[in-house]
C-alpha cells in the first residue's frame, strides 16, 4: 500500500522523506497537539489536514484539536485578525470577555489533552489565552502566528501580546512579520502541499474544459491574476498594465479570478470598479469563484502563460507559489513575501506599476525561451522551498531544538 | 566525525537548520556595523552559511545576505561587491568574518558622504541558526566507500560534512578530508582534490554531485 511519505516522495525527492525519517526519530512517540479555530476552509486548516497524518506516519503521537464559540467570540477574533494588520479597531469589554470566556469553556474541554502533551502548537489569536488555563502543562507550548504582525494597531496587540508572551516560542512567516517577545521567535515561511486539489496535476482536456467554460480561448496568449477583489491586490493596476500590453500583443488576454466577498463589504466596492475598468472587454474575464473552487483555479493557473500577483501590500502571497509550482513565471509586485519567491530575472519580475508589470507582459510574450526557463526554474525552487516536506522538517527542528533549550547546535549524537 | 574508539569508522550525520529572529533590525549601514558589533556569532553564521539550507534560490547574485541587502535595499553597488566577495571558508573563526564585515562596512560609511536608507520594509533583520545534528546510523570503515555513499546523502548531510564541519574544533577542514588524514599520506591526491572544491558558489545539489563526480573519478565506479 502506498503511504502517505511515499506519495511526497514521489514529488519532493526520496532524501528528503529520508532526512524527515531520521529528524523524527528522537521525536517518536511525542504527543503533539495542534489547536486552531476551524476544521475547514482557510489556509491553517489546509496545511494541518495533511501535516497530522505526516507526523502520525512519522511515528508522532499528533492530534488535531478545534475550539469552538459563539457570534461575540467570532467577532472578537475578526476584530483581531483586523487590528493585527494595522486596521483601527475597536475590541468591546463585552467581546473581550467572550473572547476569554471562550477559551476557559474550551480548555476545560481540552484539559487532559493538553496536559499530558509534549508539545503544544496553538494556532494565531484564536486559542491563544488556553495556555493561563492549563497550569499544569508538562509540554512546550508554541504560539504559530500565520498574521503579518508588521504593523499591528498597538492597543490590540498589546492584549493579545499578554496571552503570548508566555509560550515557550513563537513562530511567525517571515522576520518583517514577527514583533519582539520575551522567547525564542521561529521562522517558518508558510508551504503549499502539492497533492492537493489546488496544486495536483491536471491532464490537458480538463484545462481546456475549464477555459471553454468561461469563454477563454487556450489558442491566444493569457494571463492570470488570482486574489481577493481587495484594492491591496491592485487588480485595476493590472487591468491598466494589461491595457498598456495589449496594444502590442492584441490576442492578449486577461483573466481575475477571485472568491467571494460576502463577509467584506468592500470587496463589492472593488469587484464593481474592476468591472467599470474592464469596460466590458471581452478579452478581460473577471471571475467571482466559490471558495471551494480549487480545481477550477489550477487549471486557470496551469492554462496561463504566466502569472500576475501585482499586490501593492502582501503576506506571504501562496498564490505565487502556486502559480510557480505549475511553472508560471510571476509578475508580483515588490512587497512582503513576494520578494521572497519572486528573483527579479529568474522566477519572475518584480514591479512597482502598471507600466512595469506591461513591459515585462511584453518581454514574457516575446521571448517564449526565456518565458519557459524561467517557469521550470520557479517550480524547482519551490520544489526545494515551499512544500509541506520542508515545513514539517522545520516544525521538527523546532521541536527538537526546543527540547534541548536555546542552544546554537545540539548534536543527538 | 568520527568515533574515538576507533578512528578508522566515519559516522554519518545529518542536521537541520532552525532560524531565530534576534528582533534586532538594521536601516542603514550605521546600524548595520553597531549591531554586528555585538551581535551572536549565529548571526555571521546564519546570513553566511544558513542560506543554504533555508528557502533561497539557487543562483544568486549575491552570495551572503549582508550584500544582498547592500543591493537591492541601500542600492550601494560598491559595498554590495565588497561584502559579496568575501569568503567565509576564509575565516577559521566567526569572530574574524565578523572583524572583516565591520572594517568593509567602516570603510563604506567613511567613503560615502551621505548615509542611505532602506525602505521600512527593506530593513536587515538579523536572524540566528540554531543547528540541530544527528547520528542517521551508517558507518563508513573503507574510503573507496564514498563513491557509492556521497551520491546518497542527504543535503543536510552534505552540509554537515563537508561545510558545518570547517566551523568544528579542532580540524576546521571537511570531515571527509579529516577523516581521509588518519589513513596516513595514502590519499593526499583526494585531499588536495577535496580542498580545491569552493562550496560557496554552488548550492547543496551541486556541491553533492561534484563530490560524487570527484570520488567516483578516484575510487572507480559508474560516472
Amino acid at each position: 500500500m502506498t503511504t502517505l511519505l511515499d506519495s511526497y516522495a514521489a514529488v519532493a525527492g526520496a532524501d528528503v522523506i529520508r532526512h524527515l525519517q531520521q529528524l523524527a526519530a528522537p521525536l517518536k512517540g511525542a504527543r503533539i497537539v495542534h489547536v486552531n479555530s476551524t476544521r475547514s476552509g482557510g489556509g491553517v486548516a489546509e496545511i494541518l489536514t495533511k501535516l497530522i497524518p505526516l507526523k502520525r506516519e512519522l511515528g508522532l503521537d499528533a492530534r488535531w484539536e478545534v475550539i469552538t464559540g459563539g457570534g461575540e467570540f467570532y467577532q472578537c477574533t475578526k476584530g483581531f485578525h483586523n487590528g493585527l494588520q494595522g486596521t483601527r479597531v475597536e475590541l468591546p469589554a463585552t467581546l473581550r470577555r467572550a473572547y476569554e470566556d471562550t477559551n476557559a469553556q474550551n480548555a476545560e474541554e481540552l484539559r487532559a489533552v493538553l496536559e499530558e502533551a509534549d508539545f503544544v502548537f496553538i494556532h494565531d489569536p484564536q486559542p491563544a489565552p488556553l495556555l493561563r488555563h492549563i497550569p499544569k502543562r508538562r509540554g512546550k507550548w508554541v504560539w504559530r502566528c500565520h498574521i503579518d504582525l508588521s504593523h499591528p494597531h498597538r492597543p490590540v496587540w498589546k492584549y493579545l501580546r499578554d496571552f503570548v508572551n508566555g509560550y515557550d516560542a513563537s513562530i511567525f512567516s517571515l522576520a518583517d512579520f514577527a514583533q519582539p517577545l520575551p522567547h525564542p521567535v521561529y521562522l517558518i515561511p508558510p508551504s503549499i502541499d502539492p497533492l492537493a486539489e489546488k496544486n495536483m496535476e491536471l491532464d490537458t482536456a480538463e484545462i481546456e474544459a475549464t477555459c471553454a467554460q468561461y469563454r477563454i480561448d487556450c489558442t491566444r496568449p493569457l494571463m492570470l491574476q488570482v486574489s481577493r477583489f481587495d484594492r491591496f491586490k491592485d487588480p485595476v493596476g493590472v487591468i491598466h498594465a494589461y491595457r498598456l500590453a495589449k496594444s502590442f500583443i492584441p490576442g492578449l488576454q486577461l483573466v481575475l479570478a477571485g472568491g467571494g466577498a460576502s463577509d467584506d463589504p468592500e470587496g463589492d466596492v472593488v469587484l464593481a470598479e474592476v468591472r467599470l475598468a474592464a469596460q466590458d472587454d471581452p478579452d478581460v474575464h473577471v471571475l467571482l469563484l466559490p471558495a471551494d473552487a480549487h480545481r477550477t483555479i489550477n487549471a486557470l493557473q496551469r492554462a496561463a502563460d504566466f502569472v500576475l500577483q501585482k499586490s501593492l501590500r502582501e503576506g506571504f502571497g501562496l498564490t505565487v507559489t502556486e502559480a510557480m509550482w505549475k511553472a508560471k513565471p510571476v509578475i508580483g509586485g515588490d512587497t512582503g513575501g513576494i520578494r521572497l519567491q519572486v528573483v527579479n530575472h529568474h522566477t519572475g519580475f518584480l514591479v512597482s506599476t502598471p507600466e512595469g508589470a506591461a513591459l515585462r507582459i511584453r518581454y514574457l510574450l516575446h521571448h517564449r525561451e526565456r518565458l519557459l526557463e524561467m517557469g521550470n526554474k520557479a517550480r524547482e525552487f519551490v520544489r526545494d522551498n515551499f512544500l509541506l516536506t520542508r515545513h514539517l522538517r522545520e516544525y521538527l527542528t523546532l521541536m527538537v531544538g526546543l527540547q534541548h533549550g536555546a542552544q546554537d547546535r545540539i548534536d543527538l549524537g | 566525525m568520527t568515533e574515538q574508539q576507533d578512528v578508522s569508522v566515519f559516522v554519518i550525520k545529518d542536521c537541520a537548520l532552525a532560524a531565530i529572529a534576534t528582533g534586532l533590525r538594521a536601516q542603514n549601514l550605521r546600524e548595520l556595523r553597531d549591531h554586528l558589533t555585538g551581535i551572536h556569532l549565529g548571526c555571521i553564521y546564519y546570513h553566511f552559511w544558513g542560506g543554504l539550507l533555508r528557502p533561497h534560490f539557487d543562483d544568486p547574485e549575491y552570495n551572503n545576505d549582508f550584500a544582498s541587502w547592500a543591493r537591492h535595499a541601500l542600492h550601494d553597488v560598491p559595498l554590495a561587491e565588497r561584502l559579496g566577495v568575501i569568503d567565509p571558508a576564509d575565516y577559521p573563526e566567526l569572530e574574524g568574518l565578523r572583524q572583516e564585515l565591520i572594517e568593509t562596512i567602516e570603510e563604506r560609511i567613511e567613503e560615502t558622504e551621505y548615509q542611505t536608507w532602506s525602505r521600512p520594509d527593506q530593513q536587515f533583520h538579523f536572524v540566528r541558526a540554531q543547528t540541530v545534528s544527528l547520528d542517521t546510523g551508517r558507518r563508513l570503515t573503507q574510503p573507496a566507500e564514498l563513491a557509492t555513499i556521497v551520491p546518497q546523502l542527504s543535503l543536510g548531510s552534505v552540509f554537515y560534512h563537508f561545510i558545518d564541519a570547517r566551523r568544528r574544533e579542532p580540524q576546521g577542514v571537511d570531515d571527509f578530508r579529516a577523516w581521509l588524514a588518519q589513513f596516513g599520506d595514502v590519499h593526499d591526491g583526494l585531499r588536495v582534490r577535496l580542498a580545491e572544491v569552493d562550496p560557496y558558489f554552488i548550492n547543496l545539489a551541486e556541491l553533492r554531485a561534484q563530490l560524487t563526480r570527484l570520488f567516483r573519478d578516484y575510487f572507480g565506479g559508474p560516472a
